[in-house]
């Protein structure tokens, strides 16, 4: 899928009688335009270096806005007056909080597929994506880590949730997939960070050693922490590399089978189903690409990263959605294939619940932004409109949202007991809260634009063709592409014994 | 005239790219070199076999370091829920049998101590922080982390020779060659 191939043009055409011609695939340059070295230095770092664009105001400035009031006022709000101020009520206890915790550490998981899967994939594409979707991916963790915090009840008891001896002699249930999320998401947090990190140390030397003396040189030293890009230490650097992608692979999908598990190991109809691990995985990187998308867009047009970016890599990413949206169809079909095909009742009353229950209209966003919308993304017309794939891939931001409601909320209103049943409504500090989870998001993300380097500069420089250790003998001696044998030749080569 | 002594670290040569880099690399391998390195902006595949490297050593610790997560979680999980304090939820039992619950913790726990190996250990073996080095006293040598590639020779090696050495160099295809100092 990574490369578009074309068939060179000299091997179809022209006079090829009497010779046979062994054709070879031609790949499309990931870095457009023959950019040089310094070109690409000069451009990620210029980002960082020159005053931000009118733009970057207008979108930083209401987004800490937002991200004030409604993270951090909301969250004031919810801790003074008590975790009732959100619309959880007995039954749906877990309400929006943990489908905004479930959403939001979703769209995490985009960060290290790119970062690690598609590096043990050998994708070069992703050089020029993988640090903004692995600083994505921080900053989505962040937001996740708020909910269930928060959610606990008495956050200043959250320190209940570690390991740690206390008064009560009593420790966690290390049996519950509750307490396999803490570690699972707090791992993932941290190892993400190591290469997030790590990833960054050599280009943060190069806005170190083109800096003047001073605060900038200062600062960006410290985090360089003396890099000086020698081979014996790019050696260990690499491996190091390897390593960290080799354990971020099974890391970054164990991570929301053990948020599935938070429903699968449990004995709710709707939820009690062996689908949900690779469902929600597939779930996670179709939500998580989405958003890639729907923030790298705008950053590419903003910062003229069109020769860094290209169409190539926004349709790869476009191609993965319709993948994943395609799996994330079935599973929905599969669950609800399996629930009748069971023919256990409560499962089946479930599923009836949640498409024709009084949520039916978050079922069918569901469905529409998932599954159909993406569906767009088979015609390459639709991948190269970037209108049409940032519409889709907004869609795709709002269904992912809608499908963890509908895990939630379509089914804990309506349990074992019909005198529990409840319509649930989420409460106006649920829905600041999220929204300003939205803002801190972007306030993140904007930071990170106005700071650090947004591409990953170091590897991007390492796909281009000069980049090779033998590109001067290729040069000395040019590969055509085309291997020419006559025709007579090649007969003889394969049959020595045929007479002339 | 400078007043502080100074004191020779080596020289620096540039090279146009990396193939460049790359065939001067193996000349000074094939002279006997031991304390020399190659500075580009990237990592030049095949640059370890050119200079004489061998592979990295780190493997092995993140290897002992994912044992000791993975033995940390099991006694974690297990000291806490079978011998000090039993807990039997919905019906588990609080035995040796109660292991299989405890895969997903010890399977965080070998990754996340890995990853702390790989960090630590990487830091170590490339032997940073170092925020100050000789090197960075060399105005031509900031381009390394741009588009310039490098080879520094350090005084400190036994085949060091003033002459001799920058001969080598500039027969490697070096250019713009330099003495490093520090300043003592």
């Amino acid at each position: 899928m990574a490369q578009q191939a074309k068939t060179n043009q000299a091997a179809v055409s022209g006079d090829t009688q009497g010779e046979v011609i062994l054709p070879v695939m031609e790949r499309e340059k990931l870095i457009l335009n023959g950019r040089s070295y310094n070109w690409i230095t000069e451009r990620i770092c210029g980002i960082v270096e020159k005053p931000q664009p009118l733009i970057w105001w207008l979108l930083f400035i209401p987004s800490a806005i937002i991200a004030l009031v409604g993270v951090v006022g909301g969250l004031t709000y919810l801790v003074s007056t008590g975790v009732g101020v959100w619309g959880n009520t007995n039954r749906t206890m877990w309400g929006w909080p943990i489908v905004n915790f479930v959403f939001w550490i979703g769209i995490g998981h985009a960060g290290t597929l790119i970062s690690a899967i598609l590096f043990l994939t050998r994708q070069n594409w992703r050089t020029s994506i993988n640090r903004a979707a692995e600083a994505m991916t921080i900053f989505a963790v962040c937001c996740a880590g708020i909910f269930p915090a928060f959610h606990v009840g008495r956050v200043w008891m959250a320190w209940f949730l570690a390991p740690i001896p206390n008064a009560n002699a009593i420790w966690q249930n290390f049996k519950s997939p509750l307490l396999w999320d803490v570690f699972a998401v707090s791992t993932y947090f941290t190892i993400s960070l190591i290469f997030w990190y790590l990833g960054m140390v050599p280009d943060l030397a190069t806005i170190r050693d083109r800096a003047r003396p001073g605060l900038r040189k200062f600062l960006y030293g410290i985090f360089a922490l003396g890099w000086r890009g020698g081979n014996r230490q790019w050696s260990h650097y690499e491996m190091a590399y390897l390593l960290l992608a080799a354990l971020s692979t099974p890391l970054v999908l164990s991570v929301h089978s053990i948020v599935s598990f938070d429903f699968a190991t449990s004995t709710v109809p709707g939820w009690h189903t062996t689908i949900f691990p690779p469902y929600f995985v597939a779930g996670a990187i179709f939500g998580g690409f989405a958003m890639v998308i729907t923030i790298m867009v705008p950053a590419r047009s903003i910062y003229g990263l069109h020769d860094v970016i290209t169409m190539k890599h926004i349709e790869n990413m476009s191609k993965i959605i319709l993948a994943t949206g395609t799996i994330v169809g079935y599973a929905y079909i599969m669950e609800l294939f399996v629930a009748f095909y069971g023919g256990a009742k409560y499962e089946i009353e479930a599923f009836k619940l949640r498409i024709m229950g009084p949520y039916w209209w978050a079922y069918v966003a569901m469905m529409f932004c998932n599954v159909i919308a993406p569906q767009a993304f088979w015609f390459k017309k639709c991948r190269e409109n970037l209108w049409i794939v940032m519409f889709i891939c907004m869609l795709v931001n709002i269904g992912m949202w809608f499908e963890r409601f509908v895990i939630i909320v379509t089914t804990l209103p309506r349990m074992w007991i019909p005198a529990d049943w409840k319509y649930y409504e989420a409460s106006p500090v649920d829905i600041i809260t999220f929204v300003g989870t939205i803002g801190m998001f972007l306030t993140l993300f904007l930071l990170f634009l106005r700071f650090l380097p947004c591409v990953n500069i170091a590897e991007v420089k390492w796909t281009l063709l000069e980049s090779d250790a033998h590109f001067d003998d290729k040069k000395a001696h040019p590969d055509k592409g085309v291997d020419k044998v006559s025709a007579y030749q090649f007969e003889l080569d394969e049959n020595p014994n045929v007479e002339c | 005239m400078s007043t502080t002594a100074k004191r020779v670290y080596g020289y620096l040569a540039e090279f146009d790219s990396a193939s460049a880099l790359y065939k001067g690399a193996e000349k000074v391998r094939d002279a006997g070199f031991k304390k020399w390195d190659c500075y580009s902006p990237y990592p030049i595949h095949g640059m370890d076999d050119a200079m004489g490297m061998k592979r990295s050593i780190l493997p092995y610790f993140v290897f002992f370091g994912g044992s000791a997560g993975l033995l940390t979680g099991f006694s974690l999980a297990f000291v806490t829920q079978v011998l000090i304090y039993p807990t039997v939820v919905q019906a588990k039992p609080a035995n040796i049998f109660t292991t299989a619950a405890f895969f997903p913790i010890m399977f965080e726990l070998t990754i996340l101590f890995s990853g702390f190996t790989v960090l630590f250990g990487l830091l170590g073996l490339m032997q940073l922080p170092r925020l100050n080095h000789p090197l960075f006293a060399s105005r031509q040598f900031a381009r390394s982390t741009d588009d310039g590639f490098f080879i520094a020779v350090e005084a400190r090696d036994a085949n060091f020779n003033p002459e001799e050495t920058k001969a080598l160099l500039e027969d490697a295809g070096g250019k713009n060659i330099e003495l490093v100092q520090e300043e003592d």
